[in-house]
């Protein structure tokens, strides 16, 4: 059985059909990365599975169930996880509690009303079995809004390894990093994906390539092709419709 | 708590305690309005400096509360504190469950204006019928107690203590809560709301929850007001009053439990004392609040931390 699986998918806007009749499987386990021109709706898609946006038609199952109505933190707590485009830490507050309010969400015998949030040992253990799984720089206690972006990115990926999701659906993880990070976290990535099944969204080719088992090519919203890196590589229509753009 | 806040708390509780040994009956009443106007500003701290619920509808809890107590007392006659304060507090809290559950649902300018409207309604129901004594209000013709006439809340002591302790207690269990995991949430849903979602919180529910916490401690000021003033008068649901605790919270520094206290006692005194000085005073807080709000942007709480840092930074270049 598959993991997440879209039937017929599509989200409206006004008259702009930003997806359309997306139907996908992602299995578990697997790398699925979702790449396409600017503009061809794969951010949208990302927030149709996290439930950020409500779809115009279509449904969508997690491990069998149907999802489609469900609001996006019941989706979190069911093992859907994401990232942002647009990096979204929580500036104000520092790198510990940023990941702190992630790994308490796993513990719910901890949100009490009363005790200091840090004698929660149980918690605190997570928080530091995640910061030593990512390169930061930074210590604990700096203010996350005053991290290099880079260094955001991976509190961010450092967030969802906290929650554990089953599927961990990223979007755009590189972007705006530099050579360096990204072949940093390139490998991190792969070691998430031993234990979590993984999607992407993203621009770098490169990353795409290295990492994916499968990618689905998303244009104007449609589904153009799906299938290994191999027959992507090869499909003439992906060729014209994307990648020759970028040679 | 941290050695530092426990002096701190120690010192201001100590000099708190020994107001009325002056024996200025006075000075003794206009500490109480004090602090019950830092009750009432840290419980709207809650919602505004660590949830970011910024509301202009929280005089409603107030004076729900106070009208709850007035009315207890005197339609069935209730007088004793230990019955009219949980059920008063209760009161609040469930009015503010109901406003909660219609407003929440809206945010940034919306939510004010849903809570501004809200509580305008209650203010014109109370203003405008009979049942809850019209445009005058009610009196407080019973004389409260901690049950034992000995120890009445006509007694300006006794009050004074009283108000001292619900100061005392509300500092404390804010103080706890806001370092909780259920405040830290709070605080994450101010920095990033979306995210929190993203992470599996519902933050229907934890918004709900303050607001609720946020009416019920605004409830016990309202309750500690009522045996001070002996009257529960519509003006107390005006949203002058809810925008004059705002003011209290923005001024002493939001986010900070000590800042709305600080504010509480700025706001008062500076009114009292501007006002003996000139009819125009409301000119003179107006500049007060506007040089504050424009350089120190943490409220007085946060200048002190400034001016603090400056020090520290100045003493260790010598």
């Amino acid at each position: 059985m598959s993991l997440l699986e879209t039937k017929s998918l599509s989200k409206n806007f006004g008259s702009l059909n930003a997806v359309r009749d997306v139907s996908l499987q992602i299995q578990p386990g697997e790398i699925h990365a979702v790449i396409g021109p600017n503009g061809a709706g794969k951010t949208t898609f990302l927030n149709l599975l996290s439930g950020e946006l409500p779809v115009s038609a279509g449904c969508l199952q997690f491990e069998g169930h149907d999802i489609t109505r469900w609001s996006p933190d019941r989706r979190a707590n069911a093992g859907i996880g994401r990232s942002f485009q647009h990096s979204a830490v929580f500036e104000d507050l520092t790198v510990h509690e940023n990941l702190r309010l992630a790994a308490q969400t796993q513990y719910p015998k901890s949100f009490g009303m009363l005790w200091p949030a840090e004698g929660y040992t149980d918690v605190a253990a997570r928080v530091t079995d995640v910061i030593a799984q990512l390169s930061l720089n930074a210590a604990e206690s700096t203010r996350a809004g005053e991290l290099s972006h880079g260094e955001q990115r991976q509190l961010e990926i450092g967030m969802l390894m906290a929650i554990s999701p089953k599927l961990m659906m990223l979007d755009e993880p590189t972007s705006g990093m530099s050579r360096n990070e990204t072949l940093e976290l390139i490998g991190i990535l792969r070691r998430l994906s031993e234990r979590h099944t993984l999607m992407l969204v993203e621009h770098d080719m490169d990353v795409v390539f290295q990492l994916a088992h499968r990618i689905t090519v998303l244009v104007n919203g449609s589904v153009l092709a799906s299938g290994t890196p191999e027959a992507i590589r090869a499909d003439a229509s992906v060729r014209i419709a994307y990648l020759g753009q970028e040679d | 708590m941290s050695r530092s806040v426990l002096i701190t708390t120690g010192v201001v509780v100590c000099i708190a305690l020994t107001i009325p040994l002056f024996g200025n009956p006075y000075l003794t009443t206009h500490a109480t309005r004090i602090l019950i106007y830092a009750i009432f500003a840290m419980s709207l701290d809650l919602l505004v400096g660590y949830c970011g619920l910024v509301s202009l509808g929280h005089a409603a809890f107030f004076g729900v509360a106070a009208y709850a107590t007035a009315l207890l007392s005197a339609k069935i006659g209730v007088s004793n504190i230990l019955i009219s304060l949980p059920l008063s507090t209760l009161t609040a809290a469930l009015v503010a469950l109901a406003i909660g559950l219609l407003t929440l649902r809206t945010g940034g300018i919306y939510f004010i204006m849903a809570t501004l409207a809200f509580a305008q309604m209650l203010f014109f129901l109370v203003n405008d019928s009979a049942f809850f004594g019209g445009s005058d209000g009610i009196l407080l013709l019973t004389r409260f107690s901690l049950g034992t006439p000995s120890l009445s809340a006509s007694d300006p002591v006794v009050r004074y203590y009283l108000t001292v302790a619900a100061a005392f207690l509300t500092f404390v269990f804010l103080y706890f809560l806001v370092r909780s995991p259920f405040g830290r949430i709070l605080q994450g849903i101010k920095s990033n709301e979306r995210r929190m979602r993203a992470l599996g919180y519902s933050i229907a529910r934890y918004k709900l929850a303050t607001f609720v916490i946020g009416g019920a401690l605004a409830g016990l000021a309202g309750h500690l007001y009522v045996l001070l003033a002996s009257l529960a008068d519509p003006s107390i649901l005006d949203w002058v009053h809810s925008a004059q605790v705002l003011m209290m919270v923005i001024l002493g520094g939001m986010g900070t439990l000590v800042g709305p206290v600080i504010g509480a006692v700025l706001l008062i005194e500076l009114i009292d004392q501007a006002a003996e000085f000139t009819e125009h005073w409301k000119l003179i807080v107006g500049v007060v609040v506007v040089v504050i709000t424009l350089f120190g942007k943490g409220g007085l709480a946060g200048l002190w931390a400034a001016v603090a840092a400056r020090l520290g930074l100045a003493r260790s270049q010598p």
